[in-house]
């Protein structure tokens, strides 16, 4: 995923490389330039995988096993938070100037809170199927910790179009680990794939139900609550391995310091 | 000279983990003789089947997970009783892929993923069965009747055919085989009872039904007296502590004792919860599990009382007829709690609050 995101950079250097011959401010635009692409991208690396929401930081687990069993659930719940998540990193970024340290956390709510109102409105009044089979997760986005802990930890320091797009990147990793694991339970369980998706997307989405394989009888703990706990405790284990097959193939850096012996032959 | 110091025991058992796990599993082997008497093939297919899954399951996650002396670890029997006792607790009549899914659930989820022989906290086998319960209720309480009641003959061949393919070479369902000859389904004794209870009825009045047999449990009790002798012959090999399995039974007795002398009428007898469902099997074989179960002399009796206890308020009250599988759980997550009060007190050492007062 991250591949998507990463910015030219073949670009960057011949416009710093042409820089010398210009005023010297202008070097310092590109340099910063450069370090603001850097940071998105690092931003984006951060959300989607070294520091995933749902597979490394373990925020907000009770949604995202709550309300996975179909991957037109886990879609709903994971769109409806990154909408969330970015309204509210914007907004509490755009005053955070004005925002007394001491009672920051109720205002944070408040925000949050009001962002999930507009959302569950919205999803009552166009997607009344989902809003009926998400129930309770969909207000009590308002708890979830992913959402307060990125606008305490990032957006309440930095400007808002860092803060926007560090929530739509960390909404993204969201919504993609509840994605997957929705497609894992929902295969498992029913043997389909976006098994009532017109709920959604409305009616033409009904093509996309797929049915993977025929079952005689439903596979019920991967629908039930401890499917989702084992579910995702292999998804968690494969991410873990991916990292550490990545970490073996990198070259290992020599950091081995020659030590030489000294003599002196004066003495 | 240096000597070679080591803590204590220092006097260790020579019986190696296969020995201990062949005479369990030879301990076993008139249990599954009564069942193959009394409910025909289903049972042993199921074993060979889970011991087939088993060996494959266990091979593959060694070798995933580098182990040395994996031949060693594959035999060393603890795997292959996982599937004998949970070929032992399925319904005879389930589909084939019930007992290869639960077998490797046992050994990939609840022991493998654990750290293999000795590092699960729970039964491999019971928590494969519960699994299995809570995944497919529907095959997993198909129970068959006694083969004596059945109205369709099921030999070896018919067994064969109605696990591989839901259907005996006839063309009889599953639920046709379990059809009695006036045309009801029959269930297990404890199943009936219960249904019969919540209709109203008394034990007195469900007693008739041709499944109970003349005395407690037709077959059953055959089967849990089989278990029983098993289980006395661990015990005389020392293999099991007599604890555990004591109190158990002592537990149960007292539970169901209470509640028969208080409302005969409501509630089975204590020799009926004895000798049905898997009370035997559970009490000799799967709560003395050395690594799942709790290892002091005191912890063993109050295990033991627990699931006696918690088999009871499941069997009256729970939503299922028999909680074996339930009960060994809950005791397996309370064993380790159980193990730190009931450490027993080493020598020369005083209990605190004796010292204190001493002081």
């Amino acid at each position: 995923m991250s591949t998507k995101v990463e910015p030219e950079l073949p670009t960057i250097n011949d416009t710093t490389e042409l820089t010398d011959a210009i005023a010297p401010d202008d070097a310092a635009l590109d340099l910063a330039k450069q370090a603001r692409k850097n940071e998105y991208k690092e931003l984006a690396i951060q959300g989607l995988w070294k520091n995933n929401p749902g597979l490394v930081q373990l925020l907000g687990l009770c949604p995202l096993l709550a309300v996975t069993a179909t991957v037109t659930n886990a879609l709903g719940l994971g769109l409806a938070t990154l909408l969330v998540l970015v309204c509210s990193n914007a907004t509490i970024s755009a005053i955070r100037h004005w925002v007394p340290k001491e009672i920051r956390i109720p205002i944070f709510v408040l925000i949050i809170a009001a962002f999930v109102t507009c959302v569950q409105l919205l999803m009552n009044a166009y997607t009344y199927g989902i809003y009926q089979s998400l129930g309770i997760f969909l207000p009590l986005i308002v708890t979830n910790c992913a959402i307060i802990g990125r606008a305490e930890a990032y957006a309440s320091k930095n400007p808002i179009k860092q803060a926007s797009f560090d929530g739509l990147m960390m909404g993204l990793g969201f919504a993609l680990v509840l994605i997957v694991l929705g497609a894992i339970r929902e295969v498992l369980g029913q043997g389909t794939l976006f098994d009532g998706a017109n709920l959604l997307l409305g009616d033409w989405a009904t093509v996309l139900r797929i049915e993977v394989f025929h079952l005689d009888s439903q596979f019920l703990l991967a629908i039930l609550p401890p499917g989702a706990f084992i579910a995702m405790g292999f998804i968690i284990a494969f991410k873990n391995a991916i990292d550490a097959h990545i970490k073996k193939r990198q070259p290992k850096e020599s950091d081995k310091a020659i030590e030489r012996i000294r003599v002196n032959f004066d003495s | 000279m240096a000597f070679w110091i080591a803590s204590s025991p220092h006097n260790h058992s020579q019986a190696k983990t296969s020995v201990l796990m062949r005479l369990v599993i030879y301990a076993a082997l008139p249990g599954i003789f009564a069942q193959w008497y009394f409910f025909g093939w289903g049972n042993i297919i199921h074993i060979l089947l889970a011991v087939t899954t088993v060996i494959l399951c266990e091979f593959i996650v060694l070798s995933l997970r580098n182990k040395k002396n994996i031949r060693k670890q594959l035999f060393d029997g603890s795997a292959i009783l996982t599937a004998i006792l949970l070929g032992i607790c399925l319904p005879a009549i389930a589909p084939w892929w019930i007992s290869i899914i639960g077998a490797a659930f046992a050994i990939v989820v609840v022991k493998q993923l654990y750290g293999g022989l000795g590092h699960n906290p729970f039964n491999p086998a019971m928590a494969a069965y519960v699994m299995l319960l809570i995944s497919f209720p529907i095959q997993m309480t198909s129970w068959q009747p006694p083969l004596a009641l059945m109205t369709i003959d099921l030999d070896l061949a018919n067994t064969l055919s109605v696990i591989f393919t839901d259907f005996t070479k006839e063309g009889y369902s599953v639920q046709q085989l379990r059809t009695s000859v006036d045309g009801f389904t029959m269930a297990t004794p404890l199943d009936t009872l219960k249904t019969n209870t919540g209709l109203g009825l008394t034990v007195f009045e469900s007693m008739e039904s041709s499944i109970f047999g003349k005395n407690f449990a037709f077959g059953w009790e055959w089967v849990n007296i089989a278990f029983f002798i098993g289980g006395i012959v661990l015990i005389a090999k020392k293999a099991i502590a007599w604890q555990t399995p004591l109190s158990f039974l002592l537990s149960l007795f007292i539970c169901s004792f209470i509640a028969y002398s208080i409302s005969p009428d409501s509630s089975a007898s204590t020799m009926f919860h004895w000798l049905t469902g898997g009370c035997m099997l559970g009490a000799f074989f799967i709560l003395t599990d050395p690594v799942t179960g709790a290892t002091s002399t005191k912890g063993r009796l109050i295990i033991g009382a627990l699931a006696g206890l918690l088999v009871y308020l499941i069997r009256v009250f729970g939503g299922y007829p028999d909680g074996i599988a339930f009960a060994v759980l809950l005791c397996n997550m309370a064993a380790p709690l159980i193990d730190q009060y009931t450490r027993p007190r080493t020598y020369g050492h005083q209990v605190q609050e004796k010292r204190e007062e001493a002081k």
